[in-house]
């Protein structure tokens, strides 16, 4: 599949999860539609509880769509994890058992990988990573950022052709997510992979992505299509441009609306 | 290591030097001295009448232990994985840990008679509720985090069973096995005090009846031993276990 080719196309995608005990059944996300470019790295904002970790399990296969259709490379997409994506959690999803060098290669393992290549993907990853000095370490000795890198080296050893970040750097402080911002960035000109964030934060969406995506409040759906125009070799460096302030402040204008109604606030006081 | 060493020597001799002060204070007769109580222990392990009855409380103790052991962990996995059973079994297996297990030992005599299987019975009674409590504990507060990631890794049930769900709820089963040790040697022991001809428990109770002091001592420093290097050794991997979580 060349570059600049749909590697990713959502067609009215909805997903409502049934009630509970005599709950109303909830309509958490759509219909939506979309088309990632392959190679590209997309972005989605919205606010709190508008569906977004719904996109990604979708997407991941993780959990089934109620309506429309995802196709992953031209195949569909439905409850069922595809050949070829790799996805980092916002949580800490390291295994506390393993090393960390069994850590990353848990996965290369399990699909049978000869054990040279293991090797070699293995220390590509603890070297891109800078977790070359902590191969032994456990996680619970590791800091939440270097945990964090663990899991994107486990992911990223697998080579997947599209990788879905959930708020990977939730948990950081803003320095250590501007820096691991730019790791990502380098990670994704390395191996050309398909990229979709997840996250809450405007200012790392506009500075990581050539797209950015803006959700509603629940049902989510997409209000506009922000493209940054950034270079592919940008940084971290970019979020002192005036472009970038112009990005965020589009960002907001609709998500200080849709957070407000996701709050309930969005009615006139009596 | 060399601290941690001195640190248990130095425990030992206090241990002792109470026992020696306890010992002179209430006068022979009701405590024998640590020296006469270790030179006991030698003349039993001496005696060729000794080593049956040690041999049918082990052997009694081992059996019970891996009925608790794995009907414990079948009970406490399966309502750990069924939410629903797993809060009706809770206050169950509550009220079941509190109990006097005593009061439980003319029904299972009943059914089981004097001999091997009651105290076999007794044991595993005594161990299998904490394993389970610690198993079904373990396996509901499972992180879902390792699920979706095994989900994503495309481990099918048994590898997601075996390389993820056991290794991330190890730990916590491990304290119930270790808790389930420790209860699992008191019920069998009971369980030889009360009905049984045969092993550790009923020498005890012979000795209770004949006032052998000495050999009363003998036998509860030998069993004292024993609890306290197994449960030192399962401490150290409970701990090691816990220690990477």
């Amino acid at each position: 599949m060349a570059k600049g080719e749909a590697h990713v196309t959502l067609q009215g995608v909805t997903r409502v999860y049934p009630g509970v005990a005599g709950q109303q059944p909830v309509h958490a996300l759509g219909p939506l539609d979309l088309e990632l470019v392959k190679g590209e790295f997309f972005s989605v904002v919205g606010p709190s509880g508008c569906g977004k970790s719904t996109l990604l399990d979708v997407l991941a296969g993780l959990a089934s769509v109620t309506d429309g259709a995802i196709r992953f490379e031209g195949v569909p997409i439905h409850g069922r994890v595809p050949d070829g994506i790799g996805v980092v959690f916002q949580e800490d999803a390291s295994f506390p058992w393993l090393t960390v060098e069994d850590n990353i290669a848990f996965g290369l393992r399990q699909n049978s990988v000869e054990a040279g290549e293991v090797r070699r993907r293995v220390d590509h990853a603890l070297s891109l990573m800078g977790l070359k000095d902590f191969i032994r370490a456990y996680p619970a000795q590791l800091s939440g950022g270097m945990r964090q890198r663990v899991c994107i080296a486990r992911t990223l050893v697998l080579e997947p052709r599209l990788i879905l970040l959930d708020e990977p750097f939730g948990s950081l402080d803003q320095q250590t997510r501007l820096l691991m911002g730019d790791e990502l960035l380098r990670l994704w000109r390395e191996t050309e992979s398909t990229v979709l964030l997840i996250t809450h934060a405007l200012d790392e969406a506009a500075m990581l992505a050539d797209r950015i995506g803006v959700m509603s409040a629940r049902p989510g759906r997409f209000l506009e299509i922000v493209e940054t125009g950034w270079p592919q070799d940008r940084d971290s460096r970019i979020v002192a441009r005036p472009e970038f302030g112009r990005i965020t402040g589009r960002l907001w204008s609709h998500l200080r609306v849709e957070s407000l109604k996701a709050l309930g606030q969005d009615r006139p006081p009596l | 290591m060399v601290t941690r060493s001195r640190d248990i020597a130095v425990l030992i001799v206090v241990i002792l030097l109470i026992w020696q002060g306890l010992y002179q204070f209430t006068g022979t007769g009701l405590l024998t001295a640590p020296l006469d109580t270790f030179a006991r222990v030698l003349r039993l392990l001496g005696t060729p009448n000794f080593w049956p009855h040690l041999h049918e409380s082990a052997s009694a103790f081992l059996r019970a232990l891996a009925i608790a052991v794995g009907a414990g962990l079948t009970v406490g996995m399966a309502l750990g994985a069924h939410r629903l059973s797993g809060e009706v079994a809770e206050p169950i297996l509550v009220a079941l840990y509190s109990i006097p297990k005593v009061t439980l030992y003319p029904v299972v005599l009943l059914f089981f008679g004097i001999g091997m299987p009651a105290k076999v019975v007794f044991g595993a009674i005594h161990g299998v509720v904490p394993i389970a409590i610690f198993a079904m504990n373990a396996v509901r507060n499972l992180n879902p985090i390792y699920l979706k990631t095994a989900q994503i890794l495309k481990l099918g049930p048994w590898a997601t069973a075996r390389k993820v769900l056991l290794p991330a709820t190890l730990p916590e089963i491990f304290t119930g096995l270790r808790v389930g040790f420790s209860l699992t040697l008191v019920g069998t022991l009971l369980g030889e005090m009360f009905g049984s001809q045969r092993g550790l428990g009923h020498l005890l109770m012979a000795a209770i009846g004949l006032y052998r002091m000495d050999t009363i001592m003998a036998i509860t420093l030998l069993l004292v031993i024993f609890a306290i290097t197994i449960n030192s050794i399962l401490l150290v991997v409970d701990y090691r276990l816990h220690r990477r979580v």
